[in-house]
């Protein structure tokens, strides 16, 4: 570390091209960062205010309370991206807005979701759970009785497998946080462990898996190994206090913190237990990928620990030098979050960012650091780690395990899965800023 | 037995029902018992060594004609791929720009029947009889030179047709099976 010499401050200079100690948001620090920006380019030395008068909606009543209220209209802009708005008869995504949100908390409203053949219109009377397969009894469960079950809350993120899977190609594609990671999300979810409803239809010893599968018109099936199952998935019915949204799997879905979003299976309607996977479509053609070694990965599971910078970010540019928030969140289906490092120099050097409690497992992490940037070109890069001592890949390591294209693909495409390595965004003399590799 | 030792016997079990199950204790136990006739119709996972495989049978020219009504509007004539993927054909080996075929990448043969049962067609799932789905895939496999074109695929054939790809595949994270 080294004092920054500009203006005799007191804040410290934790790493190359401006990077700030975290005091530099904090109080006293800010105006004296602010200040620092101030003598470097006039930040908060411009003309003074105007007089303040009553703006129009102070000097009459304002509108109705709804039952179930909306944001403001001025924030229309903060939606998902969405690219099968007729519904054709495909898949439709939908994108969470990262770099327009703060928090871990991802609002139900602007969750991503991945639908395969469109959302069903479930009634919830008329919705059952079966759990059978080697079992003792096979079971029937509707709503009202799970309802009476007890029921647990956790707070985790749900990240498709494919999400970031344009970091796949050989060249930077140029699009948002929004086109890049939007496949994650966190939430609150609550539900009944799914290992209470196993044990009352008495599992068989020689079990080794499920088989779930949804209500929808694809029947979506996937397999989970028993472990898992017995060790935290969850039959979850609400997210972030309210019932599960339709294109989140209303009545119920299959969570399973830290697994790949696709094997959370929505609208779960059936169990089946069994000695063996099922080797369905989902798990056998897509969510594999070919390898640089000419085989191909199968039963990934696990979301491994990665992090990315939401603000700046792509279309997030800087107005003027100054001091600036860097933020992000950083996840990991293993466990906690660490540590996160983040560089202003593209990995030159490296500062420990600040986490924002909670830091809970398998849920997403809120880090910050403070950072001055004096106009010049910088790229923004953050590294996590996880309790398991697990290290984000750099996208080098990363593509020397698990290969890149030939060129570029769709923006939409998904030429691989699990993808974690570091983004990297440049900043130029302007303020834009752009996806690079670095 | 004594009332005394039926007490402490009946004591001694209890202990040792709870401590076996200690979940199942305060459970409300609301699942409803069902029969396994009554969750036929939605017993449909095929496993890859074919439990559960249903009756029937079919050949290879009875799904294409199948294949040319009800499957090609979005696969393309003869599976080549249309709107939604190419079935038939495709490069030899699939890297990250794409490739992915059932000839080169699916592991098992018995996912086609399940998948095509339970999620095709695309507008009419579960529409298609057994007998139509062994047709189907027979005629996928035949198009594909992973059978003979009069093979007959049924429930003791289809999991022994030997896929080229399936020994490739490497198994992410062992210790969580």
């Amino acid at each position: 570390m080294r004092k920054s010499k500009q203006n005799g401050s007191s804040i410290q200079s934790v790493a190359g091209n401006g990077l700030l100690d975290r005091r530099a948001l904090l109080g006293r620090g800010v105006m004296m960062a602010g200040a620092m920006g101030a003598g470097a380019a006039g930040a908060l030395t411009g003309a003074a205010a105007e007089p303040l008068t009553e703006a129009p909606w102070s000097l009459e009543p304002g509108d109705v309370t709804e039952p179930y209220q909306r944001p403001s209209r001025f924030e229309k802009g903060v939606v998902r991206t969405v690219d099968n708005p007729k519904n054709e008869p495909s898949g439709s995504r939908a994108r969470t807005p990262h770099h327009l949100l703060k928090g871990i908390i991802t609002p139900n409203g602007l969750h991503f979701t991945i639908m395969h053949a469109g959302i069903p219109d479930i009634d919830p009377a008329q919705h059952k759970l079966l759990v059978h397969g080697m079992v003792k009894q096979p079971l029937l469960f509707d709503l009202d009785a799970l309802s009476r079950y007890r029921m647990v809350t956790r707070i985790g993120f749900l990240e498709c497998g494919g999400n970031s899977a344009p970091l796949f190609s050989n060249q930077p594609i140029q699009a948002d946080v929004q086109a890049l990671h939007g496949l994650a999300s966190c939430a609150q979810w609550t539900g009944v462990p799914l290992s209470a409803l196993l044990d009352e239809a008495g599992v068989d010893p020689k079990a080794k898996w499920i088989i779930a599968e949804g209500a929808d018109a694809p029947h979506l099936s996937r397999s989970v190994p028993l472990a898992k199952v017995m060790d935290d998935a969850m039959v979850a019915m609400y997210q972030n206090g309210e019932r599960i949204q339709p294109g989140q799997g209303y009545p119920m879905r299959l969570y399973l913190p830290g697994y790949e979003g696709n094997m959370n299976v929505k609208f779960l309607r059936r169990i089946q237990v069994t000695d063996q996977p099922g080797m369905t479509y989902f798990e056998s053609r897509i969510y594999t990928d070919p390898l640089p070694d000419g085989k191909d990965t199968q039963f990934y599971f696990v979301q491994e620990v990665k992090s990315f910078i939401s603000s700046p970010s792509p279309g997030v540019g800087l107005r003027e030098p100054g001091v600036y928030e860097i933020s992000g969140v950083a996840y990991s289906g293993n466990g906690r979050i660490a540590k996160v490092l983040v560089s202003a120099d593209g990995g030159g050097s490296w500062g420990e960012a600040a986490l924002d409690e909670p830091r809970l497992p398998k849920a997403f992490t809120r880090f910050s650091m403070a950072w001055r940037w004096d106009g010049g070109p910088a790229i923004l890069q953050s590294r996590a780690w996880d309790e398991g001592g697990n290290a984000q890949p750099t996208r080098e390591q990363f593509v020397a395990k698990r290969g890149q294209t030939s060129k570029p693909p769709s923006v939409l495409g998904f030429p691989g899965h699990h993808f974690n390595a570091v983004t990297s965004w440049a900043i130029n003399p302007k303020g834009e800023v752009r996806n690079v590799y670095a | 037995m004594s009332m005394r030792n039926l007490s402490i016997a009946t004591g001694v079990l209890a202990l040792a029902i709870a401590a076996a199950a200690p979940v199942l204790a305060e459970a409300p136990r609301l699942g409803k018992p069902i029969s396994p006739s009554d969750l036929a119709e939605w017993d449909i996972n095929i496993l890859p060594d074919g439990t559960n495989l249903p009756p029937g049978s079919g050949k290879a020219a009875d799904g294409a004609k199948i294949f040319a009504e009800k499957c090609s509007l979005c696969h393309g004539d003869s599976g080549k791929g249309g709107r939604a993927a190419r079935l038939v054909g495709g490069p030899p080996k699939a890297s990250l720009d794409g490739g992915k075929t059932i000839a080169n990448y699916w592991p098992y043969a018995t996912t086609l029947f399940d998948f095509i049962r339970r999620a095709m067609p695309f507008t009419q799932p579960r529409s298609l009889s057994d007998q139509e789905v062994y047709a189907l895939c027979a005629y996928l496999l035949a198009e594909n030179k992973l059978i003979g074109e009069n093979d007959e695929i049924n429930a003791a054939t289809l999991p022994k047709v030997r896929m080229p790809n399936r020994d490739n595949f490497v198994i992410q994270f062992p210790d969580r099976i």
